[in-house]
């Protein structure tokens, strides 16, 4: 299953630039609080973590609740300290994973 | 001709009956926000919460509950060892009080974060930071819901 995501973020900065990274992806979040068409409700299915790595280090994270919109936005900062990679992962029930990388270049 | 006792005591069984309904109207919400205090305090560990430094930025109405911009910026430094370590995001009366749990550090350079969220109702919204030093500030925003989430189902 391909997963669809967005992420935006600057290609170049300047060292120690605050940068902002926007990330969004698919999924439908569902709260668990839900009728199905049967009337009964439907089960729990949310991204429940969401964490950002900058060349290994953890920079950002987040834990989420079902009150988080489908398709989970969220958008944070960090300092742009050297080139290299930020990888996006996003973890969810029923054993969802889905990891981004993305690179940037400092100089 | 009723004589003043029997007054008296459909008086008296009138505003019990009165108490009784505002009691069964009051219940739920009063509930709700002994939720919202209870997982505030799960968070902060008891500790005092000052209003201020904390800003949560919301529209305060809302017309479509199923997915609401929210930005919480907090005025403080990023440095190493002075920085705001985690945001949370509470509700008063969406069926669970927690809406999101943000850690950052001083790599993060600014403590702003965004997302989308989901209002049941016409509601209180609270963000608590707590910085390094082990302090911890709040911003309480009440916020109108016209179409709310979560209650129809799969169309």
């Amino acid at each position: 299953m391909t997963v669809r995501t967005l992420i935006h973020l600057p290609k170049t900065a300047l060292p120690g630039e605050v940068i902002e990274i926007r990330a969004t992806i698919a999924h439908p979040m569902e709260t668990g609080y839900r009728p199905g068409t049967d009337g009964r409700r439907l089960p729990r299915d949310i991204i429940h973590r969401f964490s950002c790595r900058y060349g290994g280090d953890l920079v950002f994270s987040a834990t989420l609740y079902p009150a988080i919109a489908a398709n989970p936005y969220i958008a944070f900062h960090t300092v742009a300290v050297a080139s290299g990679t930020l990888e996006l992962v996003w973890e969810g029930d029923n054993g969802f994973s889905h990891t981004e990388r993305v690179a940037i270049t400092v100089a | 001709m009723t004589t003043p006792l029997a007054s008296c005591t459909r008086r008296v069984a009138l505003m019990r009956g009165a108490s009784t309904i505002g009691w069964l109207v009051m219940q739920p919400v009063w509930a709700q926000s002994d939720d919202l205090a209870a997982a505030v305090k799960r968070f902060t560990g008891g500790k005092t919460v000052t209003t201020g430094k904390v800003t949560l930025d919301i529209s305060p109405l809302v017309d479509n509950g199923n997915a609401v911009p929210v930005t919480v910026t907090v005025q403080h430094s990023m440095r190493v060892g002075d920085h705001v370590q985690a945001i949370a995001l509470f509700n008063e009366r969406n069926p669970q009080p927690e809406v999101a749990h943000f850690t950052l550090g001083p790599r993060a350079g600014r403590a702003s974060v965004a997302t989308r969220i989901r209002l049941a109702t016409s509601q209180k919204l609270v963000a608590v930071a707590r910085l390094s030093d082990g302090s911890f500030w709040q911003h309480q925003v009440e916020v109108v819901v016209t179409l709310a989430a979560c209650i129809e189902g799969d169309t």
